[in-house]
């Protein structure tokens, strides 16, 4: 009785698209209300008239141009961080003896539970000390030294043959040589995975670049949409939900041509 | 290459993550501890030792105690489902099927929204009356609510939004799991003439409990750190019946400035999560192995 009947494949099939129909329900109403004008917000009529309206009024309500350049910058500013420190850590993890090795691996990977957001009191009196307040570094600092990429990298070092290192060092590479000709080109898969799942954790990420920037030139996009929508609208549903999706659109858009790559990575990412 | 100059090396190449870890990791998970036992500073006086103080006032204060309940409240709410629905995708998608592509990406979608996003379309989705949840209600002749403002449904129409955010992200670790194991377990099973019930629960299941454990790590995690929703959908109320602990944190910390008691109540957030790292490293290392 193992095998299904074609009725119970048809019932989990129908069970299957009904719950994906439920799943998309959220986003299929706010496209429904950005692209209709507000008397149709909540009313379903086919032959509603379209407009564009609701995108441009967003657009020119707050100064999403400049979160978008800061939101870009932030995520930049972390992805290049992450790769360059996480790089150097993970080699000296994966093929260096010095004494206290396995104490500081222990030591990184505390930031798997206690992440710069939980204990986001102590990290803003830190860099309000060093006078960073609302800016950019301040945003993107906690987040360069990741324990979660210096694993990932660490474990992909490893499995990389010493005989290429070998090689490699006969040729007359020295350490750097060797982590920019062998190991780096070979993790390659890894750093576009990292880099995917970084950008996308950092561009949706709120809590603590809320708590750090005061001001249009430092606010990243989410920030600003919650500015936007909780003060500035009153309640157009239409406008906040277009807004909504601007905001949403590079990485929905990204995600939804590269969807094999965005699940891949998630996959790589998460299973350590 | 001597050990001598090994040491060097791997010293230096750490160095630039150790300093920035240490800065804004293990720094703040000390000093939080620390700034615990005093005063909060003012602009008149200087922060005073109070010993045990701040942990005094967090025993008697009720909205500590609302904040920490709801909080497992919200764990419980969004774990269990969303994994169950996890592995409900996973099982379903794992078929073949028509359109299954299409099932999969819905599923997915909301994982690589921001989570203010969601919030905003949510909010719109719960408004009284006017939103489509009191639209389809009101076909079966149901009144309006207000599910965010009424002490009642606000912290279950949060865990909502959470469960549908994440299940989709835990779906896709089943799916790979499911994906390697073998088909052959499948004919031996059907050999020994096993019911699908019973093929789920004493093969498939048994056999995803390395990723079951991962995604429950995950989830729990989530659950005291992932707040975004909140601040869009009900800022804690009514009347905290909404608040969370890393939420009410944010308040006592940046809207009251009360850094001293900020810091005693993310000490317990700190306890929480290192009960979850124990079982993390006591129970999960042990029991599965990774591929």
């Amino acid at each position: 009785m193992l095998n299904p009947t074609r009725f119970d494949n048809a019932l989990n099939t129908l069970g299957a698209w009904l719950l994906a129909l439920l799943w998309l329900l959220p986003l299929l109403y706010a496209v429904w209300s950005a692209i209709h004008p507000s008397e149709f917000s909540a009313r379903f009529d086919l032959l509603a008239p379209l407009t564009t309206d609701n995108f441009s009024k967003a657009w020119n309500a707050a100064p999403f141009p400049r979160y978008f350049l800061n939101t870009s910058a932030l995520v930049l500013a972390i992805l290049i961080g992450q790769i360059v420190l996480c790089t150097l850590a993970a080699y000296a993890f994966a093929r260096f003896e010095f004494p206290g090795k396995d104490i500081a691996f222990a030591l990184v990977l505390v930031q798997l539970m206690v992440m710069p957001d939980v204990v986001l009191v102590e990290n803003y009196r830190t860099l309000h000390r060093l006078g960073l307040v609302d800016t950019l570094s301040a945003m993107a600092l906690p987040y360069m030294a990741s324990a979660f990429g210096i694993f990932l990298l660490r474990q992909t070092f490893k499995t990389v043959p010493r005989e290429l290192e070998e090689a490699a060092r006969i040729e007359g590479c020295g350490s750097f040589g060797v982590l920019w000709r062998v190991y780096v080109p070979l993790a390659r898969p890894v750093y576009l995975a990292y880099a995917l799942v970084s950008v996308s954790h950092h561009w949706n990420n709120f809590l603590w670049p809320l708590v750090m920037s005061n001001s249009v030139e430092t606010r990243p996009l989410t920030v600003g949409l919650s500015v936007f929508a909780s003060t500035d609208q009153g309640i157009d549903w239409g406008i906040i939900n277009a807004a909504t999706l601007i905001s949403s659109a590079p990485l929905l858009l990204a995600f939804l041509l590269f969807q094999r790559q965005f699940v891949q990575s998630f996959l790589r990412a998460g299973i350590r | 290459m001597n050990t001598r100059r090994q040491s060097v090396t791997g010293w230096l190449l750490l160095l630039p993550a150790a300093v920035l870890l240490a800065a804004f990791t293990h720094y703040p998970a000390l000093a939080t501890f620390w700034h615990s036992f005093f005063t909060t500073p003012r602009a008149n006086r200087s922060a005073r030792f109070v010993g045990l103080e701040n942990y005094e006032l967090l025993l008697e204060d009720p909205v500590f105690w609302t904040a920490l309940s709801n909080n497992a409240w919200y764990a419980l709410g969004t774990i269990l489902p969303s994994m169950a629905l996890a592995i409900v995708m996973a099982l379903w998608v794992n078929r073949q099927m028509v359109g299954r592509g299409w099932v999969r990406l819905a599923y997915f979608t909301p994982t690589v929204l921001p989570m203010i996003a969601v919030a905003n379309i949510w909010l719109f989705f719960y408004t009284p009356d006017y939103g489509l949840l009191d639209q389809v209600r009101s076909l079966w002749g149901g009144a309006p609510h207000n599910w965010l403002g009424s002490q009642e449904t606000a912290l279950g129409a949060v865990v909502a939004v959470a469960v549908w955010k994440e299940a989709g992200f835990f779906m896709i670790f089943y799916l790979a799991a499911l994906q390697q194991q073998s088909p052959e377990l499948r004919e031996a099973a059907a050999l020994e003439g096993c019911n699908r019930w019973q093929f789920f629960w004493r093969v498939t299941f048994p056999l995803l409990m390395p990723t079951t454990l991962f995604v429950l790590v995950n989830a729990v995690i989530n659950a005291f750190r992932l707040i975004d929703h909140i601040f869009i959908l009900t800022r804690g109320g009514p009347d905290n019946a909404s608040s969370l602990l890393l939420f009410y944190i944010y308040e006592v910390g940046f809207k009251f400035w009360d850094v001293s008691y900020a810091a005693a109540l993310t000490v317990v957030l700190l306890l929480v999560l290192a009960v979850v790292a124990l079982f993390q490293f006591g129970v999960l290392e042990r029991r599965t192995h990774y591929q």
